[in-house]
């Protein structure tokens, strides 16, 4: 019997894949080429990049950084790059990127709303990781560190970056060995910016302040003895007393006794550019949330004259343009409050804009309380806790945390909405300042820099804060599917 | 031992007007009402005492009033000796008129973004990712600003559209081209588009000062009436394929009933496109100064038509995306053992669904794009804020009554917006039982 058949007894090596299901050729095949209709869709991608780069990059590319006025940049490129060779003329940025941040803010003072800005990050920390000590001492040292830098890079003199150095440390300290405390920071925060931006006596917004602490002093002792919202009312009704009658002459008697607690004043119509659009981004969000809460729940009310009264108010202001409630600051104001009553344009618009936020607000709050099983409320109901008891410990927590991205998409609405102010003649970074910026005959000709300036700091500003609000969502997810 | 008791019958005592929830609701509506009604007639007074002051009253007279401006772009005849009454009109309407065109335009480019950027093609996926991310987070005004800026500094003067004589000596062409089949002239003074032309109208007559056109209107008839004929048609297919599990060949009637009638009408009303072009002398060369016939839009209006439907189609584009992914992957794949191709899982199975999580957004951006029209304000676009809260507004110098009329039809717009759409939502919504 002849042994005819053959059997195997090694494995054959394996055979390498064939060429087209690997590597950079199977992933153009799957992701590139996968058919027709997507070869042709990726030729016009690759065009349309090829259209973009090449149309704009010798224009970026022949920038030029350093010169006097628009016509000795075109001189630059022409010498560089060739006659008839367009190119950036960044040198207006270069002499004017100051206007673009501060507008007319003393340049010596600087250091005042930059410190501002580093405690707002102090003060949202406890906000956002409340009592956590990592990452409040991370927020509250990488503040403090950007703080330096930027102060160092606008040139401030000696003694003030060592004081807001000095600030920072002990902030920094705080956070590391009471990130509780914190929030004393953040309720102090509100009067600490206005003294730090708009300047004059430290004792205005220190009154201002005590009121604050007279009214919940006041709470605290009656509302044990008279119920929550009589002693809610009672308080109000004195810290409006004192802010109305006491507070001035005991500020007025302090600023006279101890006139060296002071920085010097600074006018609302210095204010420019993107400081000015976050002194109102800023102040309009965060009054906008208390508001809005009040708002949303007023709309969840049973009682129909609150309900009436929300419900009223959130859908007219969500029905008018922000332009119009601008101009409602700039023109109609006047009319509805006392007479020879006049103060700044930016308070004016900063409460009408607060007011506006606060309806789109009350709208994503609502969206939260809507999310929440009703078994929630029920829940408290039964466990004997009163109405804002429940609001406080079990309903608002969770509203809000599913509210966190609205609110936050809500603020990089306003924020970017904040350029509208130039239109009832503030100096708003993209139009007021530009148009100041190009008053000058040496930067007339420089059409396309400022929007490439603003909009990029825009961006930046807005996409930053969305990833934040994504990576917020995904981390505050606790349900688990 | 009772078990149940029934509340306190006991007499009404002040106190229980706080402590006790059955009246606690009623005390704080007073308390809150009353607080409002002071609230308000404290702004009435200091309304009274500044109108006082101001030596001003509060009438509305002032739109029956001479204008005495001119508005650019009119879609109903208006001149500087109209009323101030027919401006806010003139003004509405071009409010209207940019909101429409952008709400069709972003939802285009939106739509188109959202599928697109989902698409298993890398490239044009990151491309979408970077158009909506960067559009996006830059404020509208900025894109709104940059695009009236690009089309009054980029593009050419008229006259280098025109053919002069060395031109016609040495065989050249002008420095600048119409584009799209030699119909479009975009000068840095206005885009020139071609005009719709009957050369045999059917007239037209006037309601309240406002011409109506007949042949508009029979085009629309015959419009509605194909498509009305079309839906008879394609439901009495339906019919025959439910009895009988076949379905007749309909797409040659549909598309002979929907092409034939408007055809056939627009020949006999002698319809044809005026274009726009230079006066031509002999020889071929250009004579006068700008285009003639078309219609010239200005730029404030393709400016802020091109930044609202672009900055609002990135939002469109998330809404749409969003929707689709809200798509259990079951679905998809159901579909696929069903042996649907992709194409008629998107348009068949996925899209139906996903139109019920789109269209509340959408609306919201319609409503957000009808808003922000009021930002033409910055490229001088007259619409209802430049005319109604503008230029009337600053000649009468009548600010309460201009900004409240405004904003009440603001308001009264976006309700109106809102309700219809709402009807259109509820019509797509799932039905459940």
């Amino acid at each position: 019997m002849s042994n005819s058949h053959f059997v195997r007894t090694q494995m054959l090596p394996a055979q390498k894949p064939p060429v087209g299901e690997t590597g950079v050729i199977k992933w153009m095949r799957e992701n590139l080429f996968s058919s027709w209709f997507n070869a042709i869709l990726t030729f016009i991608g690759l065009w349309a990049v090829y259209a973009l780069v090449s149309s704009s990059a010798p224009w970026f590319l022949n920038g030029v950084w350093t010169a006097s006025s628009v016509d000795e940049c075109r001189a630059i490129i022409a010498a560089s790059a060739g006659e008839g060779a367009s190119g950036a003329c960044w040198a207006m940025i270069n002499e004017r990127w100051h206007q673009f941040m501060f507008g007319f803010f003393d340049r010596d003072e600087y250091w005042r709303p930059l410190l501002a800005f580093a405690l707002l990050f102090v003060a949202l920390s406890p906000v956002l990781y409340f009592n956590l000590r990592r990452p409040t001492m991370i927020m509250v040292g990488g503040a403090g560190a950007v703080l330096v830098v930027l102060l160092w890079g606008v040139g401030t003199d000696g003694w003030h970056l060592f004081l807001a150095a000095a600030v920072m440390a002990a902030l920094a300290a705080l956070a590391w060995f009471a990130p509780k405390h914190l929030l004393w920071v953040t309720l102090a925060f509100p009067a600490t910016a206005f003294f730090l931006l708009w300047g004059g006596s430290v004792w205005a917004p220190v009154g201002v302040m005590l009121g604050f602490g007279i009214a919940v002093l006041i709470w605290r002792a009656l509302h044990g003895l008279i119920g929550v919202t009589p002693a809610a009312a009672v308080a109000a009704l004195v810290a409006f007393v004192w802010w109305g009658f006491l507070q001035g002459l005991l500020t007025g008697a302090l600023a006279q006794a101890l006139p060296a607690f002071s920085l010097p004043a600074e006018d609302s119509d210095r204010f420019g550019g993107f400081l000015l659009s976050f002194v109102i981004g800023v102040s309009a969000i965060s009054a906008s949330l208390p508001i809005g809460i009040l708002l949303a729940l007023g709309r969840r009310s049973d009682m129909f004259l609150i309900k009436t009264l929300s419900v009223g108010f959130i859908e007219f202001v969500r029905g008018v343009p922000l332009i119009t409630m601008l101009f409602t600051a700039s023109l109609l104001l006047q009319y509805f409050l006392p007479p020879q009553t006049n103060f700044d344009l930016i308070l004016r618009v900063i409460i009408l804009v607060s007011l506006f936020a606060s309806a789109y607000i009350a709208e994503v709050i609502r969206g939260g309380l809507a999310a929440l099983p009703r078994g929630q409320q029920e829940a408290a109901d039964s466990l004997g806790l009163d109405y804002w008891q429940a609001q406080r410990l079990i309903i608002m927590p969770q509203a809000l945390k599913v509210a966190i991205p609205g609110i936050v998409s809500s603020f990089i609405g306003l924020f970017k909405d904040t350029t509208l102010v130039a239109l009832v003649g503030l100096a708003d970074p993209l139009q007021g300042i530009t148009k100041v910026v190009k008053a000058d005959i040496a930067w007339k000709a420089a059409y396309w820099e400022p929007f490439i300036f603003v909009g990029a700091i825009f961006f930046i500003f807005c996409f930053s804060m969305s990833r934040y609000s994504m990576y917020l969502e995904q981390k505050l997810k606790t349900d688990h599917r | 031992m009772a078990m149940v008791s029934d509340a306190p019958k006991g007499n009404f005592r002040l106190s229980m007007l706080v402590y006790d929830t059955r009246y606690r609701s009623i005390t704080i509506q007073v308390i809150v009402l009353g607080l409002f009604i002071a609230f308000v007639a404290w702004l009435l007074m200091n309304l009274q005492a500044n109108l006082a002051a101001k030596d001003k009253d509060i009438s509305y007279s002032f739109l029956f009033n001479r204008a005495g401006y001119d508005i650019d772009q009119q879609l109903i005849p208006y001149t500087n000796d109209s009323t101030h009454g027919r401006a806010l009109f003139v003004g509405l309407f071009n409010t209207l008129a940019v909101s429409i065109a952008a709400c069709f335009a972003a939802t285009l480019i939106g739509v188109t973004a959202g599928v697109l950027r989902l698409s298993k093609n890398w490239i044009v996926g990151r491309l979408m990712t970077v158009y909506i991310e960067v559009f996006r987070n830059v404020p509208l005004l900025l894109w709104i600003l940059l695009a009236f800026s690009i089309f009054a500094q980029v593009m050419p003067e008229p006259k280098d559209f025109k053919v002069t004589q060395e031109m016609v000596d040495q065989g050249l062409e002008p420095p600048a081209q119409k584009i799209f089949f030699d119909s479009i002239a975009i000068t840095n003074r206005g885009t020139n588009v071609p005009a719709p032309v009957l050369d045999r109208p059917l007239g037209s007559f006037s309601v309240l000062n406002v011409p109506i056109n007949l042949s508009v209107l029979a085009a629309v008839a015959v419009i509605w009436g194909s498509f009305w004929v079309n839906g008879r048609i394609r439901a009495s297919a339906k019919a025959i394929q439910e009895d009988t599990g076949f379905r007749p060949v309909t797409w040659w009637k549909s598309l002979l009933v929907l092409i034939l009638p408007i055809t056939a009408l627009l020949f006999a009303l002698g319809f044809h496109w005026d274009i726009p072009a230079f006066a031509v002398g002999e020889s071929g060369v250009s004579k006068g100064f700008n285009f003639v016939g078309g219609i010239s839009l200005a730029h404030s209006f393709t400016a802020l038509f091109l930044a609202l439907s672009i900055y609002h189609g990135t939002y469109i584009a998330e809404a749409v995306r969003a929707g689709i992914l809200a798509i259990s992957r079951g679905q998809t794949e159901a579909a696929y053992a069903l042996g649907m191709r992709p194409n008629r899982t998107m348009n068949l199975i996925i899209l139906p669904q996903a139109l019920r999580v789109i269209v509340p957004p959408l609306i919201s951006q319609y409503l957000n794009i009808t808003k922000n029209s009021t930002l033409g304000m910055a490229i001088s676009y007259l619409d209802l804020k430049g005319t109604l809260g503008g230029i009337t507004l600053n000649q009468t110098g009548r600010e309460l009554e201009c900004m409240l009329l405004m904003m009440l039809i603001y308001l009264f717009l976006s309700l109106t917006i809102s309700v219809g759409m709402n009807i259109f939502n509820n019509s797509v919504k799932l039905k459940e039982r």
